[in-house]
């Protein structure tokens, strides 16, 4: 057999995306009532679910505590039937650790910690369906969390992976396309500023070819803000239209 | 843009896995028509007036195939008349799936400007996708989405105002499927019917592919090979007599066949010979197999075809010519082989194997097709998803290890040493724990009990650069008259004790293998340059063996003892055969010399009239560059006298030891035999030279000798050297084994009863082995169980049997390889040479000048070759009824390194004189002088 195909002749990639496009984006906020904020995001078939808890004191032992700013805590997490075949762990693998740190590096820059001094931020994403992409869909769920939450940030953190195949660079990559070889690229940004929040890439790519592929997930996180930001407005909408009654 | 979900559920590696993809559907996909007004396509693909002149559509159309259209029609689909064709995506799936090379070729079409073929991506157009039904094939559903697409493009142009007349038009080869897509309104045809139907261009049809209407079900899976049976009934097969076991061998020159050994009662061991690759049903070389005898009227000859599987493809139509190329007209009945097929292998042999990565002709493939580096071995389909890195590698085994880029002096070095199963990796620190501490030296104990010979005026003779001298000579006159001969072999066994990881390690590599410019030693450096190396001035270990002879050369007393001698020289066999020579020198070392030289020459004599055979092959030696170590010049071996002096002691040496080690243990002593060869073997030598009128006897040792001796030819001095090479080709293996295993221990080659190796110990184990023997012998030594095991030594025998020949096989690849080197660097070049063997489509030549042995070629696969006519008689092969080649006839010839094939570059001859019209080439235009190597000045 052969291998896919993924970037045909004629541009279409394996699920008819054009190579720049997204996949589609459909998101909630405020879907648990127990939590501060919460939110929940589909990618396509990648779903997250984000809850945040606090401001609030430190738990646990207050040696963490930071006297100049908020302490945030992450917790990432897959759930046992998020893949094809069932996870035996749902979290503390060192894959899961690795993406808690990195969301917690990701937040750190864009939250505005230093507005909560000896506090603590807990930020806990579950991906109950994985399709690709999973950082960039915590990242997102997570914003939209923490807007709920109505805690302070910067700006929107919003995240984006972009692959290169033959040359072209593709946006926002489903699992065929991650697993299919080649490079994958996940990028969160401060979409107004255009800060780089957290950006990482684990296979080799030929340096010449970085700054399309870099561009092509600037691009695609832009998209990608324009699509949290009219979700928090119909939600404030809705919240709005709730409260006046 | 609509997006919308589809599920697909895919299984994996025998799990059942259900795999969840997104697929969008789109509405911004065009039909790619010039005449389309709907269409927001900026550089439509389909031609507004697409006219093919054909009798049944009258009207501008377009085409679709479908899959089995494209697949078997892509002959007619590649033509330049045939334009505007439109791929559905759906049937371009299919092909890839189904059909590398076709797919290939549809997709150059496609790329083609002038064919105007446009992919239409149906499957996510919004209105062409087709969801699979419950119950329904994934090949019905494809059928479906294809006649779904013809008829929403029919519909979409109907629409247009001015591709009203333009129409689609499906090919398709289904009944069914054509049956439908006209119920539905479209226009459907069979692919014969439309190609016939097309005006002016009646041969197009002589292009169809001929496939019956019932046959367009391509079946999945087409029985490639007979099954295997399995482990049990071959077992009962066995045990009846209906199957034989034996080990499969399969054939260099031909890959379509290969000999089975069947190991019978004793010695006996039979052939039988497998032809055609059904026959040959998977089976790879050594393996361990089960095979069917056919009836007596199915046996053939095996064919003196070379062919070899050069030009890989994924097309197997290829092998089925080279087949029918097999099935050679039986010409005598006593040629006939036993021949049977294989129904079963009992055990694999497989080991990792080395060679390089034909890559697949689809991009995105993660299975392809590895060719291996020996010739015996089939192509191996290995899945990797690094074939682009690694294309043009030398790579090893399921991709255990980069080895390194083809063609690279120390990749193939490594790549030899692999493939001839050469332990060469560096001593393990467990082996060198095991090494003397330095610095080293003799100590009181050792002088108490050896022989102390320091006195002796001991030296060696070796080829210059040798830096594991192991046997030291020397010659003086005693009181009463009478010579003491002595040969000082390094005692390599005093610093490799039985059991220690350094002894089981030399057991295992068994030799040293000497490469073009690198050795790969059998004991760690230390040992075998230093301190068992007998180099001169410095005080040595050695086991010497001592003659009482008197002029005459005959041994009135030979006693063996342990000693420690001072070599006093150590010299070259030039710098020695200068010291024989010059008169002025009178020193003691000469004077040994001189008093060797003598003996060894009436010991030569002696040996030859009882009939030792005095062979000859080709052996050339390269001047290696010392910088670059390249090969810069190559020279053939010269012998001198003084060649001849050291190997006359060392065979004495050896054949005293054997009678001693095997008068001491007539059970356990390890022997060296050479069997005489079977008559049959001489066939060729007796056919070759009464060819030139002479006659070669071959009952003995001695009057194959003798007539070797006499048969020469007028004006032709090299013949007798031909005829000798010819004469070692048809010798048997010589081989260890042990006295207890065995009753027969002649030596044919050397014509002596007995015979065993005792004087190379650094360089062989079966040395080690013997000197601990005559340790024990001469008491100075204690034994120990394995030695003294008569199987234990058998299976060691078997080893050391298995690694000299291994060591033969990479030195001579070794040779092959820095041979192309050479010829690499010096571009074509014009040489005379003689024929060795006549083949049936093939002359072998050997030039002399190189030692290089090659292949004519009379056949060619691109054109036709000339007539040839094989006499198997002569042998003769007659060309173009011109010229008759016979054994042995000068020929001259061009010789060029082929680099087409990276795998196996080869030196390439072609044939300049005589001139046959068309086969023979022209002497080739001097090249340029840029292009000359820079070597070359």
């Amino acid at each position: 057999m052969a291998g896919l195909e993924l970037l045909s002749d004629q541009g279409y990639r394996l699920d008819g995306r054009k190579a720049p496009e997204l996949r589609k984006v459909q998101a909630r906020m405020g879907v648990f009532a127990q939590a501060d904020g919460s939110a929940y995001i589909e990618q396509g078939n990648t779903k997250a679910l984000a809850v945040v808890y606090g401001p609030h004191e430190i738990r646990g032992s207050r040696s963490k505590s930071l006297h100049d700013r908020a302490v945030i805590n992450c917790q990432y997490s897959m759930a046992t039937f998020s893949t094809a075949e069932r996870k035996r762990r749902p979290h503390g693998d060192r894959k899961s650790s690795e993406m808690s740190l990195h969301l917690k590096q990701t937040f750190e820059a864009a939250v505005l910690t230093q507005l909560y001094p000896r506090s603590q931020i807990d930020i806990y994403v579950k991906i109950l369906q994985s399709d690709g992409g999973n950082y960039s869909a915590c990242v997102n769920a997570a914003t939209l969390a923490l807007v709920d939450a109505g805690i302070p940030m910067r700006d929107y953190v919003c995240a984006c992976t972009a692959g290169f195949v033959e040359d072209t660079p593709l946006a926002d990559l489903c699992h065929a396309e991650e697993s299919g070889g080649g490079t994958t690229l996940s990028l969160a940004l401060l979409p107004r500023s255009e800060n780089i929040a957290l950006v990482q890439m684990d296979a080799r790519l030929h340096q010449d070819h970085l700054p399309a592929l870099m561009e092509a997930a600037i691009e695609a996180c832009k998209g990608l803000s324009k699509v949290l930001d009219s979700v928090v407005r119909q939600h404030l909408q809705e919240v709005s239209v709730q409260t006046q009654d | 843009m609509l997006k919308s979900k589809t599920f697909v559920k895919k299984t994996r590696s025998g799990g059942v896995l259900k795999i969840v993809r997104e697929h969008y559907l789109r509405d911004d996909i065009w039909c790619g028509c010039e005449i389309c007004s709907e269409c927001k396509d900026e550089s439509p693909v389909l031609q507004r007036d697409a006219c093919i002149e054909s009798s049944l559509c009258t009207f501008p159309h377009y085409l679709i195939p479908d899959t089995n259209v494209v697949l078997h029609q892509i002959d007619i689909l590649e033509d330049p008349l045939i334009r505007n064709v439109i791929i559905l995506q759906t049937v371009l799936q299919e092909v890839r799936h189904r059909s590398a090379p076709v797919y290939k070729r549809i997709k150059d079409a496609i790329h083609d400007k002038e064919k105007h073929f446009y992919t239409f991506t149906n499957e996510h157009h919004r209105e062409t996708f087709v969801e699979r039904e419950q119950g329904e094939s994934a090949n019905d559903r494809n059928d479906r989405a294809i006649r779904v697409a013809a008829k929403w493009y029919s519909e979409h142009l109907s629409k247009s105002a001015r591709g009203a007349e333009t129409k689609v038009v499906l090919l398709t080869n289904d009944r069914a499927n054509k049956e439908k897509a006209e119920q539905s309104g479209v226009i459907a045809y069979r692919c014969e019917e439309y190609i016939k139907s097309l005006i002016g261009n009646p041969e197009l049809v002589d292009r169809l592919a001929l496939t019956s209407d019932d046959q367009n079900e391509i079946s999945g899976s087409k029985l490639l090979f007979p099954e295997h049976l399995p482990l049990s009934r071959i077992q009962v097969g066995i045990k009846s007599g209906a199957y034989l076991q034996g080990s499969f061998r399969a054939n260099t020159d031909n890959y379509l066949e290969a000999t089975v050994f069947i190991h019978g009662e004793g010695d006996k061991t039979t052939e039988v010979l497998i032809q055609g690759l059904q026959n040959l049903n998977r089976a790879v070389h050594q393996d361990v197999v089960a095979v069917e005898l056919f009836p007596k009227e199915r046996w053939v000859t095996p064919s003196s075809v070379v062919l070899q599987d050069d030009t890989p493809k994924d097309e197997d139509t290829e092998e089925e010519e080279a087949e029918k190329k097999l099935e050679s007209p039986v010409l005598d009945i006593t040629m006939l082989k036993p021949t049977g097929r294989v129904v079963g292998i009992i055990k694999r042999n497989w080991r990792p194997f080395c060679g390089m990565l034909n890559q697949s002709q689809i991009k995105e493939a993660t299975r392809h097709l590895f060719t291996p580096a020996d010739r015996r071995i089939p192509r191996i389909r290995i899945e990797t998803r690094q074939a682009s890195a690694l294309v043009g590698q030398r790579i090893i085994g399921h991709f255990v290890r980069n080895l390194g880029g083809a063609g690279d002096k120390e990749t193939e070095t490594e790549v030899l040493l692999l493939e001839h199963d050469v332990p060469h990796q560096p001593f393990s620190q467990a082996v060198l724990s095991f090494l003397p501490k330095m610095p080293w030296s003799i100590t009181e104990e050792d002088l108490k009990v050896r022989a102390d010979l320091r006195h002796l005026c001991v030296c060696s003779v070796d080829p210059p650069g040798c830096t594991d001298i192991d046997d030291a000579l020397h010659c003086r006159e005693l009181d009463n008259g009478n010579l003491e001969v002595g040969v000082h072999i390094a005692d390599v066994s005093h610093f490799i004790r039985p059991g220690t990881a350094l002894d089981q390690e030399a057991a295992n590599r068994g030799t040293t293998v000497y490469l073009c410019g690198k050795r790969i030693d059998m004991v760690p450096e230390l040992l075998s340059s230093n301190l068992c190396s007998l180099r001169s001035n410095v005080e040595r270990l050695a086991f010497s063996c001592i003659w009482e002879m008197n002029h005459n050369a005959e041994i009135i007393n030979a006693h063996f003892t342990k000693s420690v001698i001072n070599s006093k020289a150590s010299l070259t066999y030039a710098e020695a055969q200068m010291r024989i020579d010059d008169s002025n020198m009178n020193d003691d070392v000469t004077k040994s010399l001189r008093g060797l030289n003598k003996l060894a020459r009436i010991l030569k004599a002696r040996r030859i009239e009882k009939g030792a055979l005095t062979l000859s092959s080709p052996e050339v030696r390269f001047h290696i560059d010392s910088e670059t170590h390249d090969p810069i010049d190559l020279q053939t071996k010269e012998l001198k006298d003084t060649n001849s002096m050291v190997e006359e002691f060392m065979l004495l040496a050896n054949i005293s030891v054997a009678q001693k080690i095997y008068d001491e243990f007539s059970e356990c002593a390890l022997l060296r035999k050479h069997p005489a060869p079977p008559p049959s073997n001489y066939d060729i030598l007796i056919k070759a030279s009464k060819s030139k009128g002479l006659v070669i006897r071959t009952d003995s040792a001695k009057s194959l000798a003798d007539s070797l001796n006499v048969a020469t030819v007028e004006n032709f001095s090299y013949f007798n050297t031909l005829l000798r090479i010819l004469a070692t080709r048809c010798m048997m293996q010589a081989v260890y084994f042990c006295s207890g295993m065995d009753s027969d221990f002649h030596h044919y080659g050397l014509a002596s009863p007995i015979y065993t190796h005792f004087t190379s110990p650094i360089r062989r184990y079966s040395d080690i082995i013997v000197h601990r023997l005559l340790a024990v012998a001469v008491h100075a030594d204690s034994t120990y169980p394995e030695l003294m095991d008569k199987h234990k030594l058998s299976a060691l025998c078997n080893n050391l049997n298995y690694r000299h020949k291994m060591a033969q096989y990479a030195q001579r690849a070794s040779v092959a390889f820095h041979t192309q080197l050479f010829f690499k660097n010096r571009g074509n070049l014009n040489e005379e040479g003689f024929i060795l063997f006549v083949r049936k489509n093939a002359i072998i030549i050997l030039i002399p000048k190189f030692g290089l042995e090659g292949t004519v070629f009379f056949e060619n696969k691109d054109k036709p070759g000339p007539r040839l006519s094989f006499d198997s008689e002569g042998p003769t092969l007659t060309v173009e009824d011109q010229h008759t080649f016979h054994i042995f006839d000068k020929v001259k010839v061009t010789i060029s390194l082929d680099a087409s094939n990276i795998q196996h570059q080869k030196i390439r001859m072609a044939l300049l004189e005589p001139v046959i019209p068309g086969v023979s080439v022209q002497l080739p235009e001097p090249e340029p002088e840029a292009k000359k190597p820079k070597l070359d000045r």
